[in-house]
């Protein structure tokens, strides 16, 4: 018998799904850079150092909490509470960790234990997610106006200070924005438990069967989301300095969002913490900076943003079906 | 020494239950060292659930499990890893997400730290290369990529890869179902050599020849027990299938010659990687068998010609409907969510129509008749589809391309890991189909599957290589066009 390379063929197969990923990882780059030329077309003065601070004021807030949404999509869940989570976080760091530091952040760690306990109470009893923390988000909205009930509060001076942090070159979000992905990207794409915790979303079953404990791999991750929300929520209160009951509402959408936008897929533990960082920092380029280069007046900044939102996530999905 | 301890793990009365199915009935079962134990039964007989009971992932009801010797009061999954009992199951447990490497770590608590990307990477690939070489498989492939046969190829590679826990036991369950007869033989010629060294093997499978050939002892399960445990040299094929309860001698009514009538032209294509002018021709009431090994371009084939039926392609003609038997079942071929009849009347809803709506009735008549034409096997149309063995799946879904308007049936390898008294009924209606002049094309990796068959086009890296009529069909002949050189 002659013996014949059985790989040949299908050999090919695997090269065109191999780059279908590749370009499919390579997207959120692309559309980043799309809004970035418009942004250098509408106002070439926008990209600089100032430009960029400016620009990019509310990245950092918004890519902390997209990396959050993306440890429970790592695992087939969904987070609909990180929204009023962030807001919760927020009135807590203008008020108690400035106030009485001690109280301030016994309370943040408490919040990432309920998070951990929320982990186990969808694992244990078997629920959506999304109802578990559609319930929540109504806690955490409640317990933030108990402690809120008008904007105001102030943040901490350090992290005042940290936030408006001006390093040499180059813009301190972009600074921050890179720290974080590559942190996330080392900690769960490269590690060996990060494997576990992505495996726990590709194929749960076979992962008990190795004998790993998926009680631990849920809460792990439901624990890290409460964990970069806390940051989430700490860094937006650095930024406005005060703080308001309702100021993270739009994150829970912007972070999936992002998730998504950054090459994640909703269930099989398929997700990329670069891509996710990179997924946030367009949408909070695409959501005022360059509609207001192009004059759409604040009224329709809203509708124009959503309007971004689903090309943006139509291409996604045109590409990665062509390809398949 | 003792016969006790010479056992790696030995089962006494083993019972269990789900509801009111008693899955095992108290089960005597043992595995000796350097033995390589096949297992045989028809689907649902109790071998699987036998198969997690010594790997930890189920708890028996009743009875005892000894490992060594020793009684294990609180034997878990970590357990068995613990004391060198591994599994490869016959659902494909790898996470599709992750690469090769990444996937062994799941495997390998011990693989942590510094490096263990490359160690993870070594291990697998050495594994692989010894027991599949020419694999083509690269450790940082991510294995949702991967074709089946290469990922059952990785998942058994994993099973034997050692680090810190123990190995002497590895249960194999259809292990080949999805390889071609080319891998399959090296992964059964690994087995011997592993067990040659002393370690030992649980081998099921429903290719009969393989485990005759292969185990030192066979034992056959029948309705959750055993009935028969004999040396391996003391069974043969039709002895197998008597104790299975199988359906007897009607094995090779296939083998008679049918007679075909040549009918209309039903397809006329020619592979996209084709250069001479060989095409495949099907015509009304002919069966035609797709040959080769596995994946060099009959599945391709197949859907390219199911979407000619739709929209017209360069080198392919259609004239009927068509409706395709998926060979992945649960990716492919299942709903899962839906009842039996549902997953039926799929194919047929113009017909189940009643307005614009669906009606019930006319779906539970369609539903009913199949039932009792192929014979699945459940007390209530309505139930879920995954209340059926993989056998019976397979029968609903045959029954979802039989029970439509379709004239040509295609079928991507549809009785993988299908037990033989499915198969042989399955087998009869294709060909009492194709008498009323339907057309059947067919990729089967089982060569016997090609005795069915009118003519035989055997396929080598994407292209047709050979044209067989059923009389000049031997197994040599197609070994020989797949492996030979091409034109």
């Amino acid at each position: 018998m002659t013996a014949i390379a059985p790989g040949t063929v299908p050999k090919s197969s695997r090269g065109s799904a191999a780059r279908a990923r590749m370009l499919r990882s390579l997207l959120p780059a692309l559309s980043l850079a799309l809004v970035l030329m418009a942004i250098a077309w509408l106002n070439p003065r926008a990209i600089s150092y100032f430009g960029f601070n400016l620009m990019l004021n509310l990245a950092i807030p918004i890519a902390l909490a997209t990396i959050a949404q993306m440890f429970v999509i790592a695992g087939n869940e969904l987070d609909l509470s990180i929204g009023t989570f962030v807001g919760f976080v927020g009135c807590v760091t203008a008020t108690w960790l400035r106030d009485a530091p001690l109280i301030g952040v016994a309370v943040l760690l408490g919040s990432i234990g309920v998070y951990a306990l929320l982990g186990a109470l969808i694992h244990l009893r078997n629920l959506p997610s999304i109802v578990v923390t559609l319930g929540m988000s109504f806690v955490w909205q409640g317990l933030a106006i108990l402690i809120l009930p008008k904007p105001g509060g102030k943040a901490p001076d350090w992290l005042l200070a940290i936030m408006s942090f001006k390093p040499p070159y180059i813009p301190f979000p972009i600074l921050a924005a890179l720290l974080i992905a590559a942190i996330v990207h080392f900690g769960l794409m490269r590690t060996s438990y990060g494997v576990i915790l992505r495996g726990s979303g590709g194929n749960a079953a076979a992962l008990r069967r190795a004998g790993w404990s998926l009680l631990k791999t849920k809460i792990v991750l439901f624990a890290l989301t409460g964990l970069f929300g806390v940051l989430s929520g700490m860094a937006l209160i650095g930024i406005t300095t005060s703080a308001d009951a309702n100021i993270g509402n739009g994150y829970t959408l912007l972070s999936i969002a992002g998730v998504i936008l950054g090459g994640g897929e909703f269930v099989g533990g398929r997700v990329s913490p670069i891509g996710a960082v990179i997924g946030a920092l367009t949408l909070a380029l695409a959501a005022s900076p360059l509609l207001t280069f192009m004059h759409i007046p604040p009224d329709w900044q809203v509708a124009a943003n959503g309007a971004i939102l689903i090309i943006v996530l139509a291409a996604r999905v045109l590409i990665s079906r062509r390809e398949r | 020494m003792l016969q006790a301890i010479a056992d790696i793990v030995r089962l006494d009365g083993a019972e269990k239950h789900f509801g009111a199915v008693r899955a095992l009935n108290g089960v005597d079962f043992h595995v000796g060292a350097g033995e390589c134990v096949g297992l045989v039964g028809h689907n649902g007989a109790g071998k699987s659930t036998l198969m997690h009971m010594v790997a930890g992932t189920l708890r028996p009801d009743g009875g005892q499990i000894a490992v060594r010797g020793n009684q294990e009061a609180s034997y878990s999954v970590a357990r068995a890893l613990e004391l060198g009992i591994r599994c490869v199951f016959q659902e494909l447990s790898l996470c599709p997400n992750l690469s090769v490497a990444e996937n062994t770590r799941i495997n390998h608590p011990s693989l942590s730290g510094l490096g263990w990307r490359r160690k993870a990477a070594d291990l697998i690939q050495a594994k692989l290369d010894e027991i599949f070489p020419d694999h083509g498989i690269a450790a940082d492939d991510i294995a949702g990529d991967l074709s089946i046969g290469r990922r059952q190829m990785v998942e058994v590679a994993r099973a034997f890869t050692l680090t810190r826990e123990p190995l002497h036991l590895v249960i194999l369950d259809e292990p080949t179902s999805s390889l071609d007869a080319h891998t399959a033989g090296q992964l059964l010629s690994f087995v011997r050599r592993f067990v040659a060294a002393g370690g030992s093997c649980i081998l099921i499978s429903h290719v009969l020849g393989e485990v005759l050939q292969n185990a030192d002892r066979i034992v056959v399960m029948r309705d959750g027990k055993v009935v028969a445990a004999d040396a391996a040299s003391a069974f043969d094929r039709d002895k197998l299938v008597a104790a299975m309860g199988g359906a007897g001698e009607h094995q090779k009514a296939a083998a008679e010659t049918r007679k075909v009538a040549v009918g209309a032209l039903r397809v006329r294509a020619r592979p996209a990687r084709q250069q001479d002018g060989k095409e495949l021709v099907a015509r009304a009431g002919e069966i035609i068998g797709l040959a080769g090994l596995a994946g060099h371009g009959q599945t391709d084939l197949l859907l390219a010609i199911f979407s000619a039926a739709s929209r017209d392609r360069a080198g392919i003609e259609v004239t009927a409907p068509v409706a395709l038997v998926a060979g992945d079942r649960q990716a492919d071929g299942i709903f899962a969510q839906w009842s039996i009849a549902q997953n039926i009347g799929i194919r047929s809803l113009q017909r189940l129509r009643d307005g614009l709506l669906i009606s019930p009735q006319r779906e539970a008549e369609l539903a009913e008749f199949w039932k009792k034409k192929i014979g699945i096997r459940t007390p209530d149309m309505n139930n879920n589809i995954y209340s059926l063995s993989g056998g019976n799946q397979q029968k609903a879904l045959f029954a979802r391309a039989l029970g439509s308007d379709a004239e040509i049936v295609l079928m991507d390898d549809p009785m993988r890991g299908v037990d033989i008294g499915t198969k042989l009924e399955v087998y009869d209606l294709v060909r009492e189909e194709a008498g009323k002049g339907r057309t059947f094309l067919w990729y089967t990796t089982e060569t016997e599957e090609l005795d069915n068959c009118d003519h035989v086009y055997v396929f080598k890296n994407g292209r047709i290589v050979a044209n067989l009529g059923r009389d000049e069909l031997t197994e040599e002949k197609i070994i020989q066009s797949s492996f030979g050189d091409t034109a």
